[in-house]
């Protein structure tokens, strides 16, 4: 076990180091050019060029990566061109309010998913697995930030039972949270109705029902606990998939995390501040995935990683 | 002569036997075990989509047991999303004919005496955008934009896609490693930021937004085809062609794709209801494509700070957006129930 968590982990460390060189050279290939940014549109070429200098734009490419990647070692990610302020100390001050943004889009996935996509599955082919998959479908197919603004137009404006966005309490949190995670409990709903379905006809559940356990028991002691298996696996995927969906749903709600901070930051093309951004989700991603495998055995004693 | 039912060999093989159905049938159609260059017959070269089952169903309803296209006409949720993507797609070839006004046109009489945007009315059904523009005309225009991307960036991801996932699962060995090792590497990329500042740098036309949202989307069908394909180079079939001598591009497009297509329909129909939400949130964000050309994403970008005054900039290019992106989600869905009988009846 610890060997492939070490494994896993040197991979991961690999995989971050390739990100950050595509990144990297992307951001740079492009024809923007952050001297001038900083500079302003009146700057002198004098100007432009000493900013260039002392950020070490002047250098070729490699040794710029170079000399990011030493940093990154020590554990800095370098300064924002656009605030003064350390990229590490910019995403501290952010990362919160997006982790609290995804539990809350989370833990609303589960509890709107779960429970239909099981009884879904128990009620098969009636009226309200019919218009459990219809939900699903609905949520699947309708984008954030279209969801957002009509739950801020009906919820907060028509009737005035949420805050118009902002942040601070757990009544500015639901609403985001909701619009994070509705195409996730669409997706659980689905997976879990199949998971279920799966596992509803399978000889233990007939052993159950045959030594006279209730409907109910046999449904949430012995099956549940199978067709969970699948879904809770992929509970750590979400973190990585929610990464992108914070810039759009954090961008309606004016949610303070990592996705305003992105966004602001690939307005004026700061590139260290993006450069954190991307890195800060690709832990967030690489950590999802180790954990959906770590948990995996944990609930099914049957897999085992040598 | 299998028309779209899923790989020949896998039929007759061990899941459909363990049905004690006799080999040869797969409950639909008549598996006859040919070899795999009969199996590519013209009707397995179809164009993705619905469109390309349509014209097999026209050529061969008569004499043939159900067909996909027969398949999906049975399902309510596939003729649903049919009938809209058909709507859609109408509309945007005809727009210029079917819209009521100039897309562009900002007329005098589109904003009240205050210079707010016109509710849904008689002249304006419905109603203006901020500028005073006609937001139907506008809507039916940004449909060119959400197909044509949603159209060409699907196509970009699924040639590299399948161009990568096949090469890694064909050559093995070091091809694969450096392929998959790649391919973790996009998985832990975020997509959408990547996407974003892209678009964002570039300044796009819409052929580049079309370009980034590929680029970030092949990922996924590399993955798919991959396995396929290393689960197919490993049958006999494609023993015997290398062991004939056939040319290696040859087996390629003769014996691998075909089992591909399946797939590709597949995840070619998902894909388009990725990408044109995909699209919609780029353009949302203001970094799609730019204006004055009219599209779905951008329309509620540009009346977002106005949306509590006038909701209806913001709930019809969504109902447009959402509408589209469920149809195909509703018809890829039904293709891989009817395409891939080891999923009937799930999910």
């Amino acid at each position: 076990m610890s060997a492939y968590l070490l494994r896993r982990l040197v991979q991961s460390v690999l995989i971050l180091i390739g990100v950050t060189f595509i990144t990297f050279v992307l951001l740079y290939a492009l024809p923007a050019d952050p001297a001038r940014m900083i500079a302003g549109r009146s700057a002198t070429t004098e100007t432009v060029e000493r900013i260039r200098a002392e950020l070490g734009l002047d250098q070729p490419l490699p040794v710029q990566y170079g000399r990011y990647l030493a940093r990154l070692v020590q554990g800095d990610l370098g300064r924002s061109y656009a605030q003064k302020v350390e990229v590490e100390a910019l995403l501290a001050s952010r990362l919160g309010a997006t982790f609290l943004l995804m539990i809350g889009g989370i833990a609303f996935e589960l509890l709107i998913g779960l429970p239909a996509g099981t009884v879904a599955a128990v009620r098969r082919r009636g009226a309200f697995d019919r218009s459990v998959m219809v939900g699903a479908f609905l949520g699947v197919s309708a984008p954030q930030f279209v969801v957002g603004l009509l739950l801020l137009y009906v919820l907060a404006y028509k009737w005035p039972l949420f805050p118009l966005g902002g942040y601070g309490s757990i009544a500015h949190l639901i609403l985001p949270a909701v619009t994070l995670g509705i195409a996730g409990g669409g997706w659980y709903a689905r997976i879990m109705r199949s998971a279920m379905l799966d596992v509803i006809h399978q000889d233990y559940v007939r052993t159950a029902r045959a030594k006279g356990a209730g409907e109910a028991r046999v449904v949430t002691r012995h099956a549940l606990r199978n067709a969970l298996l699948p879904v809770v696996s992929m509970i750590g995927l979400d973190f990585g998939t929610f990464m992108g969906g914070v810039v759009v749903v954090e961008s309606v709600f004016g949610w303070p995390g990592i996705g305003q901070l992105a966004w602001q930051a690939i307005q004026i093309v700061d590139i260290p501040v993006i450069m954190g951004v991307v890195l800060v989700s690709a832990v967030a991603i690489l950590l999802g995935n180790l954990l959906a495998d770590l948990v995996y055995p944990l609930l099914d004693p049957k897999i085992r990683y040598g | 002569m299998s028309v779209l039912c899923p790989a020949p060999e896998r039929a007759v093989g061990g899941r459909i036997a363990a049905r004690e159905e006799p080999p040869g049938t797969c409950g639909n159609c008549v598996v006859i075990p040919v070899d795999s260059e009969r199996a590519v017959t013209s009707d397995q070269r179809l164009p993705p989509a619905s469109r390309g089952a349509a014209a097999a169903a026209r050529t061969h309803m008569a004499r043939r047991p159900p067909t996909v296209w027969l398949r999906l006409k049975r399902s309510p949720a596939a003729l649903l999303g049919m009938l809209v993507i058909g709507i859609v797609v109408t509309l945007a070839a005809l727009a210029p004919w079917v819209a009521p006004f100039d897309p562009a046109e900002q007329f005098f009489d589109g904003l009240t005496l205050e210079g707010r945007p016109l509710a849904p009315n008689g002249r304006y059904w419905l109603g203006t955008d901020l500028l005073g523009r006609d937001l139907l005309s506008r809507l039916v225009y940004g449909a060119r934009v959400s197909l044509l991307i949603g159209v060409a960036a699907n196509a970009a991801a699924l040639s590299i896609g399948t161009v990568i996932g096949t090469m890694a699962g064909y050559f093995k060995g070091w091809t694969a490693a450096v392929f998959m090792r790649f391919t973790d590497l996009m998985m832990a990329f975020p997509a959408l930021i990547l996407a974003i500042a892209l678009a964002a740098i570039l300044r796009p036309s819409l052929w580049i937004v079309a370009l980034v949202i590929g680029m970030v989307n092949w990922v996924w069908i590399a993955r798919v085809v991959y396995s396929q394909v290393l689960a197919i180079s490993g049958r006999e079939f494609i023993d015997a062609a290398r062991a004939l001598g056939v040319p290696t591009p040859r087996i390629f497009w003769r014996h691998l794709f075909p089992h591909l297509i399946p797939t590709l329909l597949v995840w070619g129909t998902l894909g388009i209801s990725t990408t044109v939400m995909f699209e919609a949130a780029l353009s949302f964000l203001g970094v799609g494509v730019r204006p004055p050309t009219p599209s779905w994403g951008g329309t509620i970008n540009e009346s977002q700070s106005y949306f509590l005054e006038a909701p209806w900039l913001v709930a019809f290019p969504g109902a447009a957006i959402l509408l589209t992106s469920l149809a195909f989600n509703l018809v890829g869905d039904t293709l891989r129930d009817v395409l891939d009988p080891t999923m009937r009846g799930r999910a």
